[in-house]
């Protein structure tokens, strides 16, 4: 408890100034809602090892910075520096700085009559009622601190609105950008999207930064999935490697609706990204399908709770993780089935990559099923970069550092093909090679070649 | 074009090869015919320049270079192809796309331009044709979930493709049925060539009733004991390795 009330310390001055000057101060529900949420951060400070979900990551490096939140903004980026963030094909592409929406950086062009992308802020000015219906009705910030922390500190992000009915055919994008500062910065970036009932559309969040410095960034994305909706969710982590990354994706799904949500974890120092969609609606199904690719000291957690709450509901859980170096990556699936949700079909699967001796991967699949009519499957693999095929492929010609890059490419390819093909999937598949390229060069690379621990390969731990 | 010399080989401190000895000239089919465990499939990874294997002592020069100094990737480029045993099945990397990365590494080590895909289409699709292979197997992921027939068909298919000067042929009759050997052995014989030289390793004699060898040399325990011209591999058909086994076993190591 000393320990929780020292790191709440860091944190308490900021939130006083926040709660006075935030969007939306004036408005009593949205007031008690960062207050209710600032003392139940308080109360449990942040997650050790001894609890259950954050066994394999300390996060005690995030509670030992103090923080300072950014709230208005020196920083003005020109459209130069964005451009190579820039991709093509989309729809629009709104630009977060630190958390801050930035108009004039964001490109709004091709969006269908009544489709609302704007920024959280905006909208809690000008259309609170609409924010208040939906904003953390959904997530639990008993459960997690850090859901707590960004609703205690919730202000922008994204809000994006799909009327009934509608198709938006081109990818929504939401890029956040960190910038340095002189001391180490936080943000809390709060996304709301609700889709209404019958239509479809695509969610891109890209992390980025654009130079060196410790940052913290907190996001929390809600996803409201209306009934019979069909919905692409894209979280894309490619931040320098002194970031720190904690990311929530709440999605609530309703009736026949499909939802597919895409990891890819490539940056940051220590990235955790919670993927938690619960199945409310019967005969809903879920996708959630993820790829990390770790290296030097990088540490990447990826958990899933997977929470079927009605009949007839289907998920499937893919993530593959390929770590080089000192890397260590975490899977934690959780897959609660409640009392209600029968002839549910879940199905988990982890593989794993490691380029190195040094490299670290925890699996952990954790089925909780208080239905009697259900189907339920997990499994995990761990394994090496495998010498006859390594071999296979030098012995048609191709030098080891392509051979490398082919195999690694091919095991990264079952992760990208689940990925509609499009403007998405391309620029994703951009950065994949390019983080691949950077392991199958590294020096560390010539240490593995040829290894043939073939008897290892493919152990089965799950 | 190949010169083995005393070539002594060892996997896992266990001597596999005991001092070989052979010469292959170029426009030469050679069959190297062996019991199981006697060396056969360890003399063609070696030439295919597996690391695993522990060269003790020897030489091999292959048009005047020194062979065991090259990694697999340079063999592959000077010319050297080993079809599979057992080739590897590889998940998501298409076929296609492999043949033509391994052409155009091929090509570049040779100052040559690569070819494209489009460049690339209608000789393969020709190759294939020879190997009476379904165009549909192209886009699959690199033997994966091909029968044992389709694999070696598609080692084959490789071999038409990427050209070598000398193919050493690994096992490749093994698990074949008549069929599907026909085909395998006629695509063979159709590269044969006054410039190519080709190793054929077998366990019985039938594939050579379709590549029929200039020269059979016979390998027990890691020595050749016996080398002569086709009739050698008619003669074993008819009496069996046994004499031959017993002649080395009465044979005094070196």
């Amino acid at each position: 408890m000393i320990k929780a009330t020292q790191q709440s310390g860091n944190y308490l001055e900021g939130f006083s100034e926040f709660e006075r000057l935030a969007a939306g101060h004036d408005l009593p529900w949205l007031r008690q809602l960062r207050r209710d949420a600032f003392a139940r951060f308080c109360d449990v400070g942040f997650p050790t090892t001894h609890d259950e979900d954050w066994r394999f990551t300390n996060v005690s490096a995030i509670g030992q910075t103090p923080f300072r939140l950014i709230r208005n903004d020196r920083t003005r980026l020109s459209q130069r520096e964005l451009e190579p963030y820039r991709v093509p094909g989309v729809a629009c592409q709104l630009v977060f700085v630190n958390g801050r929406f930035a108009r004039e950086l964001s490109l709004l062009n091709n969006l269908p009559a009544g489709v609302k992308v704007s920024s959280l802020a905006a909208e809690i000015a000008s259309n609170p009622g609409a924010i208040e219906t939906h904003l953390s009705r959904y997530l639990d910030v008993h459960r997690d601190a850090f859901c707590a922390l960004n609703t205690a500190f919730a202000e922008d992000g994204a809000y994006v609105h799909i009327p009934r009915g509608t198709l938006v055919e081109e990818p929504i994008y939401l890029l956040f950008v960190s910038t340095a500062d002189d001391a180490p910065s936080m943000s809390h970036p709060r996304n709301l999207i609700v889709a209404d009932e019958d239509s479809q559309a695509t969610f891109v969040e890209d992390y980025v930064s654009l130079d060196g410095g410790v940052v913290f960034c907190n996001t929390v994305t809600e996803l409201v999935a209306g009934d019979h909706t069909v919905l692409s969710h894209y979280m894309i982590e490619r931040e320098h490697k002194d970031a720190f990354n904690i990311s929530t994706l709440r999605i609530q799904q309703g009736r026949n609706t499909n939802v597919v949500s895409h990891s890819v974890l490539l940056g940051g120092a220590l990235v955790r990204n919670n993927v938690h969609p619960v199945l409310a609606g019967e005969g809903g199904e879920c996708l959630i399908n993820g790829l990390f690719i770790g290296n030097d000291h990088q540490h990447l957690d990826n958990y899933m709770l997977v929470e079927h709450a009605s009949p007839r509901c289907g998920s499937r859980q893919f993530y593959n993780g390929i770590l080089d170096g000192h890397a260590h990556g975490v899977f934690h699936g959780r897959i609660i089935v409640h009392k209600d949700a029968q002839k549910t079909d879940a199905k988990q699967t982890n593989r794993n990559l490691l380029l190195s001796d040094d490299a670290q991967i925890d699996t952990k699949p954790q089925l909780e099923i208080y239905a009697d009519d259900v189907k339920c499957t997990h499994g995990a693999t761990i394994g090496q970069i495998e010498g006859d095929a390594l071999f296979y492929l030098r012995s048609r010609g191709i030098d080891e550092v392509s051979a490398r890059k082919l195999l690694l490419f091919a095991f990264a390819s079952e992760c990208l093909d689940r990925m509609k093909q499009g403007p998405v999937r391309k620029h994703v598949e951009g950065l994949i090679h390019h983080s691949l390229f950077q392991l199958a060069e590294a020096p560390d690379a010539a240490r593995g070649n040829g290894r043939e621990d073939t008897g290892r390969n493919w152990e089965e731990i799950g | 074009m190949l010169e083995i010399k005393n070539l002594h080989v060892k996997v896992d401190n266990h001597e596999i090869l005991k001092g070989i000895d052979l010469k292959v000239n170029a426009g030469e089919v050679h069959s190297i015919m062996g019991p199981n465990g006697s060396g056969k499939s360890t003399l063609a990874q070696v030439l295919a320049r597996r690391e695993t294997y522990n060269v003790t002592s020897g030489e091999v020069s292959y048009n005047g270079k020194n062979l065991l100094a090259m990694k697999p990737e340079e063999a592959a480029c000077e010319g050297i192809f080993m079809a599979f045993q057992y080739p590897v099945e590889i998940p998501g990397i298409s076929n296609a796309y492999f043949l033509r990365s391994a052409l155009n590494a091929i090509r570049k080590y040779r100052g040559l331009d690569e070819i494209d895909a489009m460049d690339f289409l209608p000789m393969f699709r020709e190759k294939l044709k020879l190997l009476d292979m379904d165009e549909k197997l192209m886009n699959r992921s690199v033997n994966e979930g091909f029968s044992g027939g389709e694999k070696k068909r598609n080692e084959i298919l490789q071999m038409a493709v990427l050209e070598p000067k000398l193919a050493i042929l690994d096992e490749t009759d093994s698990g074949l049925d008549i069929d599907a050997l026909k085909i395998v052995a006629q695509g063979v014989d159709a590269m044969r060539n006054p410039e190519r030289a080709i190793i054929v390793v077998t366990h019985y004699q039938r594939l050579l009733n379709y590549i029929v060898p200039d020269f059979v040399h016979v390998l027990v325990d890691g020595r050749i004991v016996r080398s002569g011209g086709p009739e050698l591999a008619l003669e074993l058909e008819e009496n069996g390795y046994g004499s031959m086994e017993a002649e080395a076993r009465h044979a005094t190591p070196a």
